[in-house]
């Protein structure tokens, strides 16, 4: 099996290290990651702002990238989501504006084979036991996207779960919003900031340690409320509690 | 029975006009902490009790589905439908009137009203005449329009705009309700109790006895419609409180504004919605009050009985090939109730009667959003969401409202004037990132320079109060960020084959 790594542009320029420990926990695993350098953005900034015009060279883009891969998997709900049921909509909008006719046919080709990271591990290499070793009370935030777009349920819980040493908790209304939103948290900061420290007096109020979660984009959303009210909870990606094997809370 | 005077006639009412673009108005209500309190806690209890009374059926979603397939039917076939209906109607007595747009069924409101002498009507709670400013209009017109709906009630009588569909009145709690009460109810016939409590209980027949006055006294009443049958000609209204019901059967006239796309085709099809609305808009298995009537009913009930079809602007919804599924709503409350925007920021900074997500997809559209470019606040609307889906996982017709937002952000965009105005940042950031992102060497470079600027910005890895104007500022208020990674994902792959050439960095790391 050929996988792909799609790192997303948020954790390439932002937090690479998510990208680093997807790659040591499927080596771990056993598989070779090939990580496509043609790789850009799924353009899920442009989509949700309504720039659809812009999108169209960026879906271009990623499926020229991944063609001929068995499996891409990423550590980002929100674009695996933007990939999966949105680039179909953009090929769409390319085929009606004369910009690209061809996109409709290479997207429903690769655009199935791309998944989440915890899908790609509990559906696609059948494992829930990745032999990670975490000693820390970890508080998990589901994220919207991974949660009503890609329909991930249980499945990073799991994974969690069966990390040794690792105390699971749940955040009361975890399965409400943290108020990000892509460019909605800068729009609308007044209120995504307001949404956003409801979620972070929630996160407080179960003693985690760490708090985790599939995207990147929300945790650095409730990781800047969280430093900025003084809070001792550290976030870390879900990928890097499942590469950790030392057992210490990163 | 004694003639109460009536004290309170045709004073300027509160609008949504002049209501600010979302953020905005957004912040205002943020501001107010009594406002962040009832609507968390109201909207915290419906939720919940929605899960709870939808959990029950485990066809659920086959009644979803199937709630969807008939409204999409519906707009299929609606010029049929709504001839059947006008024909069944007519056959059973009734009288059925079209309207354009909310000054023409203002207008029929109005006329009717005159020919009958009444100076005042009673008000079946209805979202489609708040849509038309019906109650202004009469007011204009020398007509008293009087709510009984008891939300609808506090709200008219607090001189106040509502900010819920199904609750109106959801922003208030009940020590403001009763201070409203004491207030008001003299000036708008029978006075509240002196000693007035807070209670529910006393609360409500305080309503109970200052509207029954009017009930018995009305001759005229208007009311919308949840449901109109094309088959039969069959009007529904559903409730839970019987003021409805007194409406309905005691006056001599009675007007009906049914919205266009309020038409289901076959009375079987009532099956459907009557399980999906009650359980969806106030989490109960049935509704206390069903009325349906079917044109006049020679010594029962109303003895004459207009219909007035309102278009104002659903046929250009109607036109929209993905903005159309909108015209499903059955105006459950569900979506607003799961809303976190909604939530912080209550329903009157939509500055529309159509609040919440169902009113950031509703209103625009209805405003003509899909014909050309809108005002700044309609403009703003669907940008006023996060996009988490809760309100698609419990719309009952299965209405994909994050879909629609980001198609209807894509038409605020391209509406060219607007753009210009108001984004010119916004469309330099996107330029921007159109580019750096339209090519991975491209992108290379641009991380190179944002670990530079990160380095210096950032010594500690992270921003902290940076002072910035425009979009940064908006970040920085109130949240730190990361700073750009000194070496970005790719570089570090180039760097040692994917760590291959590195075996420290194949170990964990610290974020």
């Amino acid at each position: 099996m050929r996988i792909a790594l799609f790192v997303t542009c948020f954790n390439d320029l932002l937090f690479p290290d998510v990208g680093r420990a997807v790659v040591t926990l499927l080596r771990r695993l056993g598989h070779t990651v090939e990580f496509p350098e043609a790789q850009t953005c799924c353009g899920q900034i442009h989509f949700n702002s309504g720039y659809r015009d812009e999108c169209v060279p960026l879906a271009r883009g990623f499926v020229d990238a991944f063609a001929g891969f068995d499996a891409v998997v990423s550590p980002s709900g929100s674009c695996v989501g933007m990939v999966r049921h949105h680039h179909a909509t953009v090929a769409e909008h390319a085929r009606t504006k004369g910009m690209d006719d061809r996109l409709s046919a290479d997207v429903a080709a690769t655009a199935p084979r791309v998944y989440e990271l915890s899908e790609f591990l509990v559906d696609v290499l059948g494992v829930t036991d990745v032999g990670a070793r975490f000693h820390a009370t970890v508080a998990f935030h589901p994220t919207c996207h991974s949660l009503r777009l890609l329909g991930v349920g249980d499945r990073p819980r799991r994974l969690l779960e069966a990390v040794k040493g690792l105390h699971l908790i749940d955040i009361p209304g975890a399965d409400e919003c943290c108020g990000f939103g892509g460019t909605f948290a800068i729009k609308n900061s007044d209120t995504s900031v307001a949404i956003g420290l409801d979620k972070v007096t929630a996160i407080a109020s179960t003693g985690a340690d760490v708090l985790t979660a599939g995207d990147t984009s929300c945790l650095m959303h409730i990781g800047g409320l969280l430093t900025r009210t003084g809070s001792g909870v550290r976030v870390m990606h879900l990928a890097q509690i499942l590469a950790s094997t030392d057992g210490v809370g990163g | 029975m004694t003639e109460v005077p009536r004290t309170r006639v045709h004073e300027p009412l509160p609008t949504f006009v002049g209501t600010p673009p979302f953020p905005e108005a957004a912040r205002a209500a943020l501001a107010d902490d009594q406002l962040r309190t009832n609507l968390r806690r109201a909207t915290t209890t419906i939720r919940t009790k929605r899960a709870a009374a939808v959990a029950e059926r485990d066809d659920w979603e086959a009644l979803r589905l199937a709630g969807a397939a008939i409204k999409d039917e519906v707009l299929r076939d609606l010029p049929a439908l709504l001839i059947r209906l006008e024909e069944q109607v007519t056959a059973a007595g009734g009288t059925v009137h079209w309207a354009g747009d909310a000054a023409q069924a203002n207008a029929i409101v109005a006329e009717i009203a005159k020919a009958h002498g009444a100076s005042e009507v009673v008000k079946v709670k209805s979202m489609t005449t708040q849509e038309m400013e019906l109650n202004e209009a009469l007011a204009k017109e020398g007509i008293d329009a009087w709510e009984t709906d008891l939300a609808e009630l506090i709200v008219q009588l607090g001189h106040d705009l509502p900010s819920h569909i199904l609750v109106p009145a959801i922003h208030r709690n009940r020590s403001e309700i009763r201070d409203i009460f004491r207030r008001e109810m003299a000036g708008a016939g029978r006075p509240a109790p002196a000693d007035l409590t807070d209670e529910p209980r006393a609360l409500a027949e305080a309503a109970r006895l200052h509207l029954r006055e009017k009930f018995l006294r009305a001759r005229v009443a208007v009311s919308g419609a949840n449901f109109a049958v094309a088959e039969t000609g069959t009007v529904m209204v559903v409730e839970s409180e019987g003021n409805g019901r007194m409406c309905l059967t005691l006056p001599d006239v009675l007007i009906t504004v049914l919205g266009i796309e309020k038409l289901v085709p076959t009375w079987q099809d009532l099956e459907v919605f009557l399980q999906l609305l009650p359980r969806s808009s106030t989490a109960e298995r049935m509704n206390p009050y069903t009325s349906m009537w079917t044109g006049v009913t020679p010594g029962d009930g109303p003895q004459e009985f207009h219909l007035i079809l309102l278009d104002n602007g659903r046929t250009d919804v109607l036109s929209d090939r993905v903005g159309r599924q909108a015209l499903r709503c059955i105006r459950c409350s569900a979506c607003l109730n799961v809303c976190p925007v909604y939530e912080r920021t209550g329903g009157v900074a939509y500055g529309s009667p159509y609040p919440g997500p169902i009113g950031a997809i509703l209103t625009p559209q209805l405003r003509g959003i899909a014909r050309g470019p809108v005002d700044d606040q309609t403009a703003s609307l669907p940008f006023a969401s996060s996009l988490c889906g809760a309100c698609f996982e419990v719309c009952p017709v299965r209405i994909d409202i994050p879909e629609v937002l980001v198609h209807l952000r894509a038409q605020v965009i391209s509406q060219k004037g607007w753009r210009a105005r108001a984004l010119s940042q916004e469309a330099a950031l996107m330029a921007t990132l159109g580019w750096a992102l339209g090519g991975s060497r491209r992108l290379g470079i641009a991380e190179r320079l944002a670990g530079l600027a990160g380095r210096i910005v950032g010594r500690s890895g992270r921003i902290g109060r940076l002072r910035a104007p425009g979009l940064a500022g908006a970040w920085f208020r109130a949240r730190d960020l990361r700073a750009p990674a000194r070496e970005s994902f790719r570089r570090w792959w180039r760097r040692t084959g994917g760590g291959e050439h590195d075996a420290a960095d194949a170990a964990d790391h610290d974020t």
